[in-house]
């Protein structure tokens, strides 16, 4: 059982990737994008953990930068996405250049409370 | 202690003593004047600066009888001859130096005063100014006296009619035919100036134009102005600002040129006696002044007084307005001339005496002082027994005995002088006692010795009364009302009331009902001190004295009763320093080590380091980077404004604010939209061709 259960997970994993490798470059850019920005917030989290929330104006702007520019990056990716037939119209540069003027408004926001 | 409870009361009488003083009557010039010449008076250098203050200082020595003047000769022999010698030396420098030298008597030789004198009268001949006039002729006049070869004036009744020429209807002068504006001050010089030519002249002068002269002086002295105080003073009527005299230098002005012509005239002046009084009341008045200049116009004017020969004005005074009739002091007047040299033979009479404020009562009619000839005085052996203590108006008169000096002084009628007559009040049955209210009855009672020590101790209900009475009498008998008389009552807590002491006919009593009194006292009981005040300016035994205390059993306060007022706060604390306040800060965080915080920031670079790693092995590559050089530069300049701007917001955390942040933002952000839709719409049509073909 229990062998078969790992072999179907290393099946599935297999599957998986194999799955994965076919997405675009360019999604994979901003999954890779997603999983740094997720890395960065959570490694601010475990700082928090262990000494205490103090500035805790500059802990919320340092983790809302990570978790709002991901969430941004995630938008890009449905926007860029080819098999989302909603956004067929958007050209992705359109969606770039809403990716970039929206990050720069979160970042003037996130400057402006990290004191 | 009791001496200073006293202190109190003296230093009251001693007030009113020096108000009334500063208010009274003229002293002659006395050795204060002459120590304050000398102070006002000091060389530096051996000099007192220019030539006029030379002389000022040295006259006023001279007027004062200074004989220990500093000694100045050598310095301001040498200045005089100096001046004379030179050719260019201006009128009014000659004019100084000759008076100087007049004091000094410098060697001077005869050339020079002839060549000074030659120089004089060429001015004096083409003169048109009343200074020109003024200086050359005194300069003439002193050089006469210093010096009898030079010969006399020719011209004199031209050079007279020259002068006349400039002056005004009202007896004042012009400075010259050109300015239209007349003045009191130029009057004065311009006598000076006819004085003088009078006395240079070979022959007698016009009659007629003396005696229009002599009526232009009684109009001037119309012009006269008058203080309260009986004194006379020039002023100046048009006030400019470039020639203005104050009324001292102006008044002595008319002075020295008024003594002047009367001297060197004969036949009377009619100007009355009392007006050249009242100028010597003026300088009198003034005390000593401040300034050379002041003093040596205060004391020049009243040597000319002193001199004059129309009339010399004789000063009354008292050496003491303050007399005590326990002390038995006398009156004393002294009668001098105002540089306080003796007066001819003559009588002061009291004409009357009244309390001030009441005019009709006289208490003295027509008393005759004696005279004591070694000392100088007229004085009253004992006062009447009519004058008691108080303030009076004491009125004098100047009787001359020789009816020939009559002329020759001016003793100004009846003179007012306010005197003080003080002495010890005697206080008699001073007593003090608690009373039971409803019958009157006497519970305790005490006597009082109001001139020693007192330490009585009472005690009171609110059902009963306090008494405290005393009797007031002058050294002659009378019942002496004095302007103070208070009770203070002080209870522990520094709580006070004060009432004022009324008089019934000859006893002053005050009686204290606790029961009217309990809301005023704030039921507070305890023991309350008592404190006696008895004071005025006459009297000589003012006291502020502790009686002793008074135990008081006052009901409890009810609930509505009013508080006792917050005690006065010391006026040295309320303008003290505050204390201090001490701010209490925030404790520092807690703060997780430094090496700590520094791993972490290594820790969140990791995910970037992972990022750049997976993207190389995705095989990201640039080659979709536009390879035509316009689309290149603004791919370029797109990625450089953003940089730009995510620079713009490190600055913003670091130093910048807002607004600036914002207005930098706005113009890299206008840049970064144009680029970005230039490189962007590129890429979309470079794609959009890629998958149509």
């Amino acid at each position: 059982m229990v062998k078969s259960t790992s072999k179907d997970a290393q099946a599935l994993f297999q599957s998986l990737r194999s799955a994965y490798a076919a997405t675009p470059t360019n999604l994979k850019i901003i999954d890779l994008y997603v999983v740094f920005s997720i890395f960065t917030a959570l490694i601010q989290v475990v700082y928090m953990a262990i000494v205490g929330s103090f500035p805790f104006n500059s802990f919320l702007s340092g983790v809302l930068s990570c978790i709002g520019t991901a969430v941004l990056a995630v938008c890009l990716r449905i926007q860029v996405n080819k098999e989302n037939k909603e956004f067929k119209d958007l050209p992705p540069e359109r969606a770039f250049a809403d990716f970039v003027l929206c990050n720069l408004v979160l970042h003037l926001v996130i400057m402006n409370f990290l004191g | 202690m009791g001496m200073a409870r006293n202190l109190g009361g003296f230093l009251v009488l001693f007030l009113a003593i020096s108000i009334c003083e500063a208010a009274s009557i003229f002293q002659p010039i006395s050795d204060s004047h002459r120590s304050a010449a000398l102070e006002l008076f000091s060389p530096t250098d051996g000099s007192f600066g220019s030539l006029e203050e030379t002389y000022e200082a040295l006259r006023t020595f001279e007027v004062l009888g200074i004989k220990k003047r500093p000694d100045i000769s050598a310095t301001s022999c040498q200045s005089v001859s100096e001046t004379l010698g030179s050719s260019t030396s201006s009128l009014k420098d000659v004019f100084h130096a000759l008076k100087v030298n007049s004091v000094l008597k410098c060697k001077v030789n005869d050339e020079t005063f002839q060549g000074v004198a030659k120089r004089l009268k060429a001015v004096l001949n083409d003169a048109s100014s009343l200074l020109d006039f003024y200086y050359s002729i005194g300069s003439l006049v002193l050089i006469k006296d210093q010096n009898s070869e030079v010969d006399v004036l020719r011209d004199a009744d031209g050079i007279f009619r020259s002068i006349k020429a400039l002056s005004q209807s009202d007896g004042r002068w012009r400075y010259s035919s050109n300015n239209p504006e007349s003045s009191t001050y130029a009057a004065g010089l311009a006598l000076e100036a006819l004085a003088g030519t009078v006395s240079l002249a070979s022959s007698e002068i016009d009659q007629s134009l003396i005696v229009t002269l002599k009526n232009d002086i009684v109009k001037l002295f119309d012009s006269i102005e008058k203080y309260d105080d009986g004194s006379f003073y020039f002023d100046e009527k048009l006030v400019d600002a470039r020639e203005h005299q104050g009324p001292l230098s102006t008044t002595s002005s008319v002075v020295r040129g008024f003594t002047a012509f009367a001297s060197v005239t004969s036949g009377s002046i009619n100007v009355p006696g009392d007006k050249i009084l009242g100028l010597a009341k003026f300088f009198l008045g003034i005390g000593i002044p401040g300034n050379s200049k002041d003093f040596f116009n205060q004391i020049d004017s009243l040597a000319c007084l002193e001199n004059n020969r129309v009339s010399v004005p004789l000063i009354l005074s008292l050496p003491a307005t303050v007399l005590s009739l326990t002390k038995k002091d006398q009156l004393k007047v002294k009668v001098n001339t105002v540089l306080g040299s003796s007066a001819p033979p003559l009588t002061v009479k009291l004409v009357r005496a009244f309390i001030s404020g009441t005019k009709d009562s006289s208490v003295i009619e027509s008393l005759e002082l004696k005279f004591d000839p070694e000392t100088a005085v007229h004085f009253l052996d004992v006062l009447p027994k009519s004058v008691d203590v108080g303030n009076y108006k004491f009125v004098f008169e100047i009787v001359l005995h020789d009816s020939e000096d009559k002329n020759v002084y001016a003793t100004g009628g009846q003179t007012q002088v306010p005197v003080f007559v003080t002495g010890l009040i005697k206080i008699d049955n001073a007593e003090i006692a608690v009373l039971d209210s409803d019958h009157g009855s006497v519970e305790t009672q005490k006597k009082l010795d109001l001139a020693g020590e007192n330490a009585v101790s009472l005690s009171a209900n609110h059902l009963q009364k306090l008494r405290l009475s005393f009797l007031l009498a002058t050294p002659r008998g009378n019942i002496f009302k004095p302007h103070q008389a208070f009770l203070k009552l002080r209870h522990e807590t520094k709580v006070e009331h004060i009432f004022v002491v009324g008089n019934s006919g000859k006893q002053f009593e005050i009686i204290l009902d606790f029961l009217g009194l309990v809301e005023k006292f704030f039921y507070l009981s305890g023991r309350y001190d008592i404190e006696l005040t008895v004071g005025d300016a006459v009297m000589e035994n003012s006291f502020l004295r502790a009686v002793g205390h008074v135990e008081l059993d006052l009901p409890e306060a009810p609930e509505k009763a009013p508080r006792p007022p917050p005690l006065a706060v010391d006026p040295s604390s309320r303008y003290g320093p505050k204390a201090e306040i001490t701010h209490i800060f925030r404790a520092p965080e807690k703060r997780p080590p430094q090496e700590l915080s520094l791993a972490f920031l290594g820790l969140t670079l990791l995910p970037l380091v992972g990022f750049l790693i997976g993207l190389l092995r995705i095989g990201v590559n640039l080659k979709n980077f536009p390879t035509s050089a316009v689309p290149a530069t603004f791919a370029l300049l797109f990625h450089l404004g953003i940089a730009a701007v995510l620079l713009l917001y490190v600055l913003f955390w670091l130093k910048l604010d807002l607004f600036i942040t914002l207005k930098a933002l706005c113009f890299l952000g206008t840049f970064l939209m144009f680029v970005g839709h230039r490189i962007l719409s590129h890429l979309a049509s470079t794609s959009a061709k890629l998958k149509s073909a």
